[in-house]
C-alpha cells in the first residue's frame, strides 16, 4: 500500500519541553491507524503537526513519497489532511448541505449559489459515509441531528474538501454506545472509498473495534506500532500499552 | 427523494417564524376591521401607511442581516440623517441629484464600515459602540445645521423625484423601490454567499472561520448594509417632504429593532427571516396609524406597541430555543 503521509524522526520543542521526540508515523491509503496515549503524550502536538498548525524542529515530512519543506496548514489542507474536531466544527441551526459547503459554496457568477447542485450533492455524501434515515436529508437542520450524525456531517464534509486523511479527534467521547456505532460505520464507509483515517481515541476499546494498526504514543515518544492481526484482543492491547509504558 | 414529509409541513418547519409574523399581522388587521371598519375601508389610511412603510424596509431589512450575523446597530437611525443631510446639501448646491442619491448612500457604506471597524477590529462591544455613534453621529449633524432643516422643492422637477417618489396610479413609486429591494435581499440572504456566510458566522463564528470564511469582512459588510439602508431610507423621506429636518430618523430607531424582531428574527444569531421582517414592518407601520384611525387616542400608542411587540414575541417562542 502506498504511504499517503510519513513522519519521520519528527521533534518538536517549547521551550525546554520536548512535546514530540524523533516520532515516526506513517498512514497508508484505505487504512484506520488507531492513536493512543495518556494525557501528555504528545497526541495533541502530533496532530497540529499534521495537519500544519506546527512545523517540526527536526525530521521530515513525506507527501506520497516527497519530501515537503515549509510544512504548514495551507500544505496540509492541499495534501488532503482534514481534522474534524469533537465540537465547534458545525453550526447547528444550518441545514447539513450549507455545513457541508461552508466556506466552498458551488457559485453562479455573481455569488448566488447553485442550490440544486449542492443539495444533490450533500445527499450523496451523506449516503456515501452511510446515512440511513429517511427522516435525514441534506436540507435537515444539524441541530436535528444526533451527536454521531454529527460527526457524520463533518466527515461528509472533509470528503467534500477532497480529503485523502481525515484526523478524527476523540471522535466517540460523551456519545451512547448506539452513537459509536454509527461514528464507527461512517468510518468504516470512508475506509472503503479509499481514504485513510487517523482515530485518536481515550477508549482502548474504541480504538481496537475501528483500527487496522495502532501507535501507541508515550511522552512525546511513539513507543509501539502494532497490526491488528497480531493481537487478538483490546485487552492485550491494553496490557502492551501498559508494558511499554512502564519500561520507557 | 428521501422526502416524506408532506409539503405543507416542510412549508412551516423551513418559513416558521414568517409564517407566525403573517398571522400576527392577519390578526392585527382584522382586530382592526372589527373595531374601525369604516376607517379601516378608507383608501387614505392605508395610502399613509404606504408612505411610511418603505422607508422602514430600507432600514428594517439590512437590519436582519445584521442581527443574524449576530451583532447589533443603534446608529442607523443618526446615519439615516447623515446621508439624508449630504444629499441636501449637494441639491441645494446645485449638483446633479443622481449624484447626490449616490453621494448619499456612499455615506452610509461608510459610515457603515466605520461602525463595523470599530466593532469587529477595535472589538468594542456592538450595543455600546453603535450606541456611542447614534449620539456623536446627530450631534455632527445638529452641529453642522445649526438644528435648521433644508428644504429642498427644487427637487419637484427632477426626474429622480418621480421615479422615485411620484406617483403612480394613487400609489407612491416608493411601494416599488421597497418591493425590489424585498426581493433582492431576499435572495441575497437566502441564494447568495454574502447572506449564507452572514448565517454561518452567526451560528458559529468558530466554526466558520475555520472552513475559510473571513469572519470580519462579513461583519464589517453587514454594518455597511445597515448604512446603505439608512441612507436609502433618509434619503427617500427627503425626498417624499422636500425637507431635510436635523432629527430625522431618531424616530425609527425603536420602531425599526422592533420590527426586526416582531418579525421573528430571534437576537442570537444564525437565523433571520426576511419575508417575516416585512411583516414585522406591516405590523409597526399599522400600529402606529391604526390606534388613531380607530378613534382612539394617540397617547395609546406606545401602549399598544409594547404590547403587540410582547405577544408577538411569546408567539415566537413557540419556534423553541436556540439550537446548540
Amino acid at each position: 500500500m502506498e504511504k499517503i503521509i510519513e513522519l519521520k524522526n519528527v521533534t518538536k520543542r517549547f521551550g525546554g519541553i520536548t512535546a514530540l521526540n524523533k516520532a515516526s508515523l506513517h498512514v497508508e491509503q484505505g487504512e484506520v491507524v488507531g492513536l493512543i496515549g495518556d494525557n501528555g503524550a504528545g497526541k495533541s502536538t502530533l496532530i497540529k503537526t499534521l495537519v500544519g498548525v506546527y512545523g517540526p524542529d527536526e525530521g521530515e515530512i513525506i507527501i506520497n513519497g516527497k519530501k515537503v519543506i515549509n510544512w504548514n496548514a495551507l500544505k496540509a489542507r492541499e495534501s488532503g489532511i482534514e481534522t474534524v474536531f469533537q465540537d465547534r466544527a458545525l453550526c447547528p441551526q444550518q441545514s447539513i448541505v450549507w455545513n457541508i459547503f461552508m466556506g466552498k459554496e458551488l457559485k453562479y457568477p455573481f455569488g448566488f449559489v447553485r442550490e440544486k447542485e449542492q443539495i444533490n450533492e450533500a445527499n450523496r455524501l451523506i449516503r456515501e459515509i452511510g446515512f440511513t434515515s429517511k427522516l435525514i436529508d441534506a436540507e435537515s437542520p444539524v441541530g436535528n441531528l444526533s451527536g454521531g450524525e454529527r460527526q457524520g456531517v463533518a466527515i461528509a464534509r472533509a470528503i467534500y474538501n477532497n480529503a485523502e486523511l481525515i484526523i478524527l479527534d476523540e471522535p466517540t467521547n460523551a456519545l451512547s454506545l448506539n452513537e459509536t456505532q454509527k461514528v464507527f460505520d461512517f468510518v468504516r464507509n470512508v475506509k472503503k472509498s479509499n481514504r485513510s483515517v487517523l482515530f485518536i481515541g481515550h477508549n482502548i476499546y474504541h480504538v481496537y473495534d475501528i483500527s487496522d494498526r495502532f501507535v501507541i504514543l508515550d511522552r512525546g515518544e511513539v513507543v509501539h506500532q502494532i497490526d491488528k492481526k497480531d493481537i487478538a484482543t483490546p485487552e492485550e492491547l491494553m496490557k502492551i500499552m501498559k508494558q511499554t509504558v512502564e519500561v520507557n | 427523494m428521501y422526502k416524506e414529509k408532506t409539503f405543507l409541513g416542510n412549508l412551516f418547519h423551513k418559513n416558521g417564524r414568517a409564517i407566525g409574523s403573517m398571522g400576527y399581522f392577519t390578526i392585527l388587521m382584522l382586530v382592526f376591521l372589527i373595531g374601525a371598519p369604516e376607517a379601516w375601508m378608507r383608501p387614505n389610511l392605508h395610502q399613509s401607511v404606504f408612505v411610511m412603510l418603505p422607508t422602514l424596509i430600507f432600514l428594517v431589512i439590512p437590519l436582519v442581516f445584521l442581527v443574524a450575523s449576530g451583532e447589533i446597530d443603534l446608529s442607523f437611525a443618526s446615519t439615516y440623517a447623515v446621508a439624508a443631510y449630504i444629499f441636501a446639501i449637494m441639491v441645494k448646491a446645485g449638483i446633479d441629484p443622481t449624484l447626490a442619491i449616490l453621494a448619499g448612500i456612499l455615506t452610509g457604506a461608510v459610515i457603515g464600515a466605520i461602525v463595523g471597524a470599530l466593532i469587529v477590529i477595535f472589538r468594542l462591544s456592538s450595543l455600546v459602540a453603535s450606541l456611542g455613534m447614534l449620539f456623536l453621529l446627530r450631534g455632527i449633524i445638529l452641529l453642522l445645521t445649526e438644528s435648521r432643516s433644508i428644504t429642498i422643492m427644487e427637487i419637484d422637477t427632477h426626474w429622480t423625484y418621480s421615479v422615485l417618489v411620484g406617483n403612480f396610479y394613487g400609489f407612491p413609486m416608493q411601494i416599488f423601490w421597497a418591493a425590489i429591494f424585498v426581493i433582492y435581499c431576499y435572495y441575497l440572504f437566502s441564494k447568495h454567499v454574502f447572506g449564507i456566510h452572514i448565517h454561518h458566522v452567526g451560528d458559529n463564528s468558530v466554526s466558520a472561520e475555520q472552513m475559510g470564511i473571513n469572519v470580519k469582512a462579513v461583519k464589517i459588510k453587514a454594518f455597511m448594509f445597515v448604512g446603505i439602508g439608512a441612507a436609502i431610507g433618509g434619503i427617500f423621506t427627503t425626498l417624499i417632504t422636500y425637507t431635510f429636518f436635523p432629527t430625522q430618523g431618531f424616530g425609527y430607531l425603536l420602531l425599526a429593532l422592533a420590527a426586526v424582531f416582531v418579525g421573528g428574527t430571534p437576537y442570537w444569531g444564525g437565523l433571520g427571516t426576511i419575508v417575516g421582517a416585512v411583516f414585522g414592518v406591516g405590523i409597526i407601520a399599522y400600529m402606529e396609524i391604526g390606534i388613531i384611525a380607530i378613534g382612539w387616542s394617540g397617547t395609546w400608542r406606545q401602549f399598544f406597541n409594547g404590547l403587540i411587540i410582547l405577544l408577538a414575541l411569546l408567539g415566537h417562542r413557540l419556534h423553541g430555543e436556540r439550537v446548540r
